[in-house]
């Protein structure tokens, strides 16, 4: 066990785990976060706070795992190299470890040009490989990424994020081998829509033994309408949405459509526990957090395990 | 090259009104090349300018001249007969090239005519592309002759990010994914090994993270 | 403005609008004497400096004539015109002067009908517009002047 994180425990156990995420407010009023984080206590082994997720200003991520930890939950910090420099990022890592924070992913994040401050400089001192690798050496080595020793090195359990669906196809095993290689403890995936993609993927990643070395968990997130069917197809980089998803909600009347996406939701978790090397689920019930107990009960993942 | 573009006529008439007659200077080197700030480019905004205040009933002169370059004190000294004749200078080279007069004619008003942009090369004619950033550190040799620096929106050295999609950049479809790029030039190469080596975190020294930079050469400075 | 008379510069090119002019003057079309017309080898050889200039000495209006799409004796000359017309609509806008006062036609060398009529247009259309705008203030200084 490489720290105390409750997530490295459960999945070392051997279980399948559960994560889901919560999005801080575009404010300093606390109350959201935590009644968001509430509604998944019990139903999830931890809970990611998004790094002002799409480039849009929200409450740091930091600040909002605090209150999580505060209520007896599992935050997983999630910290995007766009927004600070190494120095920050070091800085923040140890604030959160101080704070009982123990597991974090590590990503690029969308550029700004997505956000609200399309005019901010896009910092990116280092990129998500360089970060994964500058936290285990600040875990394992008890050094900074520029070589000084730090007094209380964080015991960060270190995520990363896989994207089966971007382009090149050819390369996204490779992608995933280099953040190994970095030190990556757990991957969560883009949300998977195309089963079958997402199994050729899985292939790739066993044929490089990477499943060994790595714990993967599947990004699901749930389908409301045909009309995010549609958006999530047509407007979403790096996302694989079949026609054949589209047509089936689409084929169904307004009112019954998320019943529909919901039932899709859990065939498609059904079938990821097939895949070998799949070590649980990652929900990302966007603005429809209250679906993430129904989803986790009916695709049989309760009762969550308890370790110490 | 350095590639510019000129600002728009009314950043330009707002600089120059309070003045009767200025000097107008090209560069016959980057911004040439670009179309932004030579010969041609200076006859046109000379036109341009003297119509505008025609229009506004108010005397203005334009002096011409273009320079082989603006960023070598053995050129910018090439005005010395002029300076005085004149109540402002206007210059449509990139940044270098005012402040190289700036510095040598420290009394005389100077602005910039053009919006210095990039470091490119022509894709084709009429259009120019960002190539290189001046890291200070080229890793040119080992991404196949691509930068990731200058071309990646994120500036990656261990690309590509999730957001690729059909070879191109998530923001925007007329933006190459670099790392795209990267990766057919390695496979091509027969170097597709080169990619799985893990790039570590770069020295902004050599590059802006360092302060402003000089280059100094021993055996040619006196 | 009825003591307005417009001064028109018009490049045309040697191989089809100066021969339609020719063919207009053969044929006795007739069209405004205030269109001046300055032969060129191809349309493509004005540049916009060429336009600028025009207008900056004084003319109310300037337009290239050049061959019909395709037709150019030197390929795409016609198409070049066609953009320094273009460039120059855009830097007049700039500086607050109306865009019509340069134009891109195209004609075959046997278009005498054309040419006149192009010629009686413009001039019309620019008679409307008024005084190219830097010309108004001694326009306006010099009819005081006469009173």
């Amino acid at each position: 066990m490489k720290t105390e994180s409750t997530l490295e425990k459960i999945l070392a156990a051997g279980h399948l785990a559960v994560t889901s995420e919560c999005g801080p407010p575009r404010g300093a009023l606390p109350a959201k976060i935590k009644e968001k984080a509430e509604m998944l206590r019990g139903f999830v082994d931890a809970v990611n706070v998004t790094d002002n997720q799409t480039a849009m200003v929200r409450m740091s991520s930091l600040a909002a795992c605090i209150f999580l930890r505060q209520m007896g939950l599992n935050p997983i910090l999630q910290m995007v190299t766009r927004d600070r420099n190494r120095l920050a990022m070091q800085s923040d890592i140890l604030g959160a470890y101080s704070h009982d924070i123990d597991t974090m992913l590590c990503l690029s994040g969308d550029h700004p040009h997505f956000g609200d401050h399309a005019m901010a400089a896009n910092v990116h001192d280092v990129d998500s490989i360089q970060f994964v690798d500058m936290v285990r050496t600040m875990r394992d080595e008890g050094k900074f990424q520029g070589g000084e020793p730090i007094d209380g090195p964080p015991k960060m359990f270190i995520g990363a994020a896989a994207n089966p669906f971007a382009d090149p196809f050819e390369l996204r095993v490779a992608r995933l081998a280099k953040k190994v290689k970095a030190g990556v403890d757990f991957i969560q995936t883009q949300c998977i829509y195309n089963v079958d993609k997402f199994a050729k993927w899985m292939e790739g990643v066993r044929d490089r033994g990477l499943h060994e070395k790595v714990y993967i968990l599947a990004g699901i997130t749930p389908m409301k309408s045909a009309g995010m069917a549609r958006y999530m197809k047509n407007k979403v980089p790096g996302m694989d949405v079949p026609d054949e998803l589209v047509k089936r909600i689409a084929g169904v009347p307004k009112e019954k459509q998320a019943d529909e996406g919901i039932k899709i939701c859990i065939e498609t978790i059904e079938r990821c526990k097939e895949i070998e090397g799949v070590n649980g689920f990652h929900i990302m019930a966007i603005e429809w957090e209250q679906k993430v107990p129904e989803i986790v009960e009916q695709a049989g993942l309760l009762p969550r395990p308890s370790v110490n | 090259m350095i590639t510019a573009e000129r600002k728009p006529m009314d950043e330009l008439t707002e600089y120059v009104k309070p003045f009767g007659r200025i000097l107008l200077v090209g560069c016959n080197e980057c911004v040439t090349v670009c179309a932004a700030g030579g010969r041609k480019e200076v006859g046109l905004l000379s036109s341009a300018l003297q119509m505008h205040f025609m229009k506004e009933g108010q005397p203005f002169e334009v002096k011409e001249i273009t320079l082989e370059r603006q960023c070598d004190p053995e050129y910018v000294e090439e005005l010395v007969p002029h300076i005085n004749q004149v109540d402002a200078v206007l210059s449509m080279a990139c940044g270098c090239g005012v402040q190289e007069i700036a510095r040598r004619y420290k009394e005389k008003p100077v602005f910039p005519a053009v919006n210095t942009k990039f470091m490119g090369a022509s894709e084709s004619q009429g259009i120019w592309a960002e190539r290189c950033q001046g890291c200070g550190d080229c890793v040119l040799g080992i991404t196949g002759g691509v930068c990731p620096i200058a071309r990646c929106s994120k500036q990656l050295l261990n690309g590509p990010c999730g957001g690729s999609t059909k070879g191109k950049c998530e923001i925007d479809p007329g933006v190459d994914c670099a790392w795209q790029l990267i990766w057919d030039r390695l496979k091509a190469l027969g170097k597709s090994d080169l990619y799985e080596e893990n790039i570590p975190a770069k020295d902004w020294r050599s590059g802006r993270g360092g302060g402003p930079r000089k280059i100094i050469r021993e055996d040619l400075a006196s | 403005m009825q003591n307005f008379e417009p001064v028109i510069v018009a490049f045309c090119c040697h191989y089809c609008a100066y021969t339609a002019a020719d063919m207009a003057g053969s044929k006795r079309l007739s069209y405004p004497p205030n269109v001046k017309i300055i032969r060129v080898p191809c349309s493509g050889k004005v540049d916009a400096i060429h336009l600028m200039k025009a207008l900056q000495k004084g003319a109310d209006g300037v337009y290239v004539a050049g061959c019909l799409d395709g037709d150019c004796h030197f390929k795409t000359g016609n198409i070049r015109a066609a953009r320094h017309v273009d460039h120059v609509k855009r830097l007049l806008g700039e500086i607050g002067i109306e865009k019509e006062r340069v134009e891109m036609f195209s004609m075959s060398a046997g278009m005498g009908e054309k040419f006149a009529e192009v010629a009686s247009d413009f001039t019309e259309k620019i008679r409307k517009l008024g005084p190219n705008p830097i010309n108004r203030t001694a326009f306006a200084e010099a009819r005081q002047a006469i009173g």
